[in-house]
């Protein structure tokens, strides 16, 4: 009863949100939840323990693919986001086969260099990705209603609520798979290979449904993202948008589900709001570089930690986080 | 046709004395420290600036401007040794994404000094060393390739021939039992940091008047550098210099015949190639990593 209202609180906060904010605040507000979405998945992935690099190219294969699907095949743009998500998804399979015979480092290099290749392939290509300019005029979403509410995708605020209930549904599914016993055995190939492979769990199989799923949701986020903003290029999936979403998911924490969602908020909400507010527009990288700095040399376990030791009443650990600290 | 492969040829060998010397001093680094140092080519950049300040803005002569941009550099890489890379010791991720957040402030703070645009540098010299009519080989480049011929000659000396270098050998094969033998690790690790950082930024400075200084000038350099590690051997000098070569002749090569863009792809395949049938690289012996 009382977890029913909390998220009925939070659910009605989230609905008012945007309302107490101003026009490029509320786009902003899209794109986080967008990014909520994408880093989210990017932790399914660092569950199985690797750290990717090409995460943010793979959120473009979803938004290029879901655009072309709409120009070139004229496919309805709720559907081709899907058909996005799940080019995005058999894609990772097929990178799976080169980049799962490496690990630790060598797979963070490895899923580097296969995202420049996508990314450049996009650039040299014209046809049918447009080049460097890539792809613009990308249909939008078209409006809709639903009874209480008219849908009308010029408005962010009717964007935020389309992306905003994608968004959760998909966190909840991301939510159920972490606690299925497939994302327990995620948890087994990342802490105990030897053991999980000695159990009979095939390694790679897992490695590689955690690399689709996540690559899936992160291409629906690129959908997403592709329909709202109406363009999509090489530039806007380059290797300094993985970064960002690199350090959400370090300064937030990966340990828990909601790390990587509190570093993405916090970090965008001072990055946007405040640090645009106070006029430090050229600073910015800056004070961004200092504070990844600061977060990994004072708060080695992310945010996270602090919600942990500020909410935990049992002093019992469960067994899991006492191997992953 | 054959003076243009002799012409192509020799930017080839000029373009890999440079990525030789930064990756060189990136495998340095990650030998004795065991760190990703993503900032590599943001020390290159750093050195390019220098000449930017002390050459073209003040009018130092070129080559005290140069050495001054090494020693420059080399301290970015003991202030990054002291305030990164040995508080995050034992936390294998953090070094790499502490040099992400130093790579961002170093970017920021050439914005902020110097601007956006790209920056005219006069040049240092006109002359050419002419081989044939259509051969020549411009002399400010020919700088670059003595410097990388002479800084990688002194760095094997040192590293084979001296008792500090045996010490930094040792130390990168297995830092428990050079520490038990009296070889102080932060020592090793701040020597190798600052031969590192400083090679980075005699390169950054040397070719400063030879292409483009603009503060994101690093990007394409740590990713050169990178597939040159990977193909190499990660941790092996010898293999970062060959693969030096063998990139910089496959690159030059496909920019000249086919277009920039492609001669990326074709690099970054040949990574991707060595990665997928020996991900230890030609030359490796995987330690580390």
């Amino acid at each position: 009863m009382r977890n029913l209202s909390i998220l009925l609180v939070g659910l009605a906060a989230l609905i008012a949100l945007p309302h107490a904010l101003s026009f490029s605040q509320q786009e902003i507000l899209v794109f986080l939840v967008i990014n909520v979405l994408l880093v989210t998945s990017y932790r399914l992935l660092t569950l199985t323990g690797e750290w990717s690099l090409g995460h943010v190219v793979i959120m473009g294969v979803g938004a290029y693919a879901s655009a072309l699907y709409t120009k070139e095949l004229g496919i309805y743009v709720p559907v081709s986001m899907i058909l996005g998500a799940v080019t995005a998804a058999l894609l990772a399979v097929l990178l799976s086969f080169p980049l799962f015979r490496m690990k630790g480092f060598y797979f963070l290099i490895g899923s580097f260099a296969a995202g420049e290749i996508i990314r450049l392939i996009w650039k040299r290509f014209r046809e049918p990705f447009g080049g460097v300019r890539g792809i613009s005029g990308i249909d939008p979403m078209p409006d809709f209603s639903i009874g209480i509410y008219q849908f009308d995708f010029f408005e962010p605020v009717s964007y935020y609520y389309f992306a905003g209930a994608i968004v959760i549904a998909s966190l909840w599914v991301l939510w159920r798979i972490e606690k299925s016993p497939v994302g327990l055995t995620f948890h087994a190939v990342h802490w105990q290979d030897k053991l999980a492979q000695a159990s009979g769990v095939n390694l790679r199989a897992y490695r590689t449904l955690a690399f689709a799923i996540a690559s899936g949701f992160a291409g629906l986020a690129g959908a997403l993202q592709g329909h709202y903003v109406g363009t999509v290029n090489p530039n806007s999936f380059d290797i300094e948008v993985m970064v960002f979403v690199l350090t959400w998911a370090i300064v937030g924490g990966t340990q828990t589900f909601y790390g990587p969602i509190l570093g993405c908020i916090v970090l965008t909400v001072l990055n946007e709001i405040v640090l645009r507010e106070m006029g430090l527009e050229q600073a910015r990288p800056l004070i961004y570089g200092a504070i990844m700095i600061l977060s990994i040399l004072f708060l080695p376990n992310g945010l996270e930690s602090l919600v942990q030791k500020a909410t935990r009443r049992k002093p019992v650990a469960k067994p899991e986080e006492k191997a992953a600290t | 046709m054959l003076e243009l492969l002799a012409q192509t040829g020799l930017n080839a060998v000029y373009a890999a004395s440079y990525i030789s010397l930064v990756a060189v001093g990136l495998v340095l680094i990650f030998g004795v420290m065991g760190v990703v140092n993503f900032a590599h080519g943001e020390l290159f950049m750093a050195g390019a600036y220098a000449i930017v300040a002390l050459y073209a803005d003040m009018n130092v002569p070129f080559f005290i401007a140069v050495a001054v941009g090494m020693a420059f550099v080399g301290c970015l890489g003991l202030l990054m040794e002291w305030a990164l890379f040995r508080p995050l010791k034992d936390n294998p991720l953090g070094g790499l994404v502490a040099s992400i957040g130093f790579l961002m402030i170093l970017q920021s703070l050439a914005v902020m000094g110097f601007g956006v645009r790209m920056e005219h540098i006069p040049p240092v010299t006109q002359e050419v060393v002419r081989f044939t009519d259509k051969v020549g080989l411009p002399v400010a480049r020919l700088y670059v390739i003595v410097a990388a011929i002479v800084f990688l000659s002194a760095l094997w000396y040192f590293l084979k021939r001296t008792r500090f270098g045996w010490a930094l050998r040792a130390s990168a094969q297995d830092p428990e039992a050079a520490a038990l033998q009296g070889i102080s690790i932060t020592q090793t690790a701040r020597i190798a940091m600052f031969i590192g950082a400083a090679l980075a930024g005699v390169a950054g400075a040397l070719t400063a008047p030879l292409v483009s200084v603009n503060p994101h000038m690093g990007h394409s350099v740590i990713v050169t550098a990178f597939i040159v590690i990977i193909v190499g051997g990660v941790g092996s000098l010898e293999g970062a210099i060959l693969a030096s070569i063998a990139y910089a002749f496959v690159h030059t090569f496909v920019t000249t015949f086919w277009d920039g863009v492609l001669a990326d792809i074709v690099g970054l395949s040949l990574m991707l190639i060595v990665l997928i049938v020996k991900p230890t690289g030609l030359f490796g012996s995987a330690d580390r990593a």
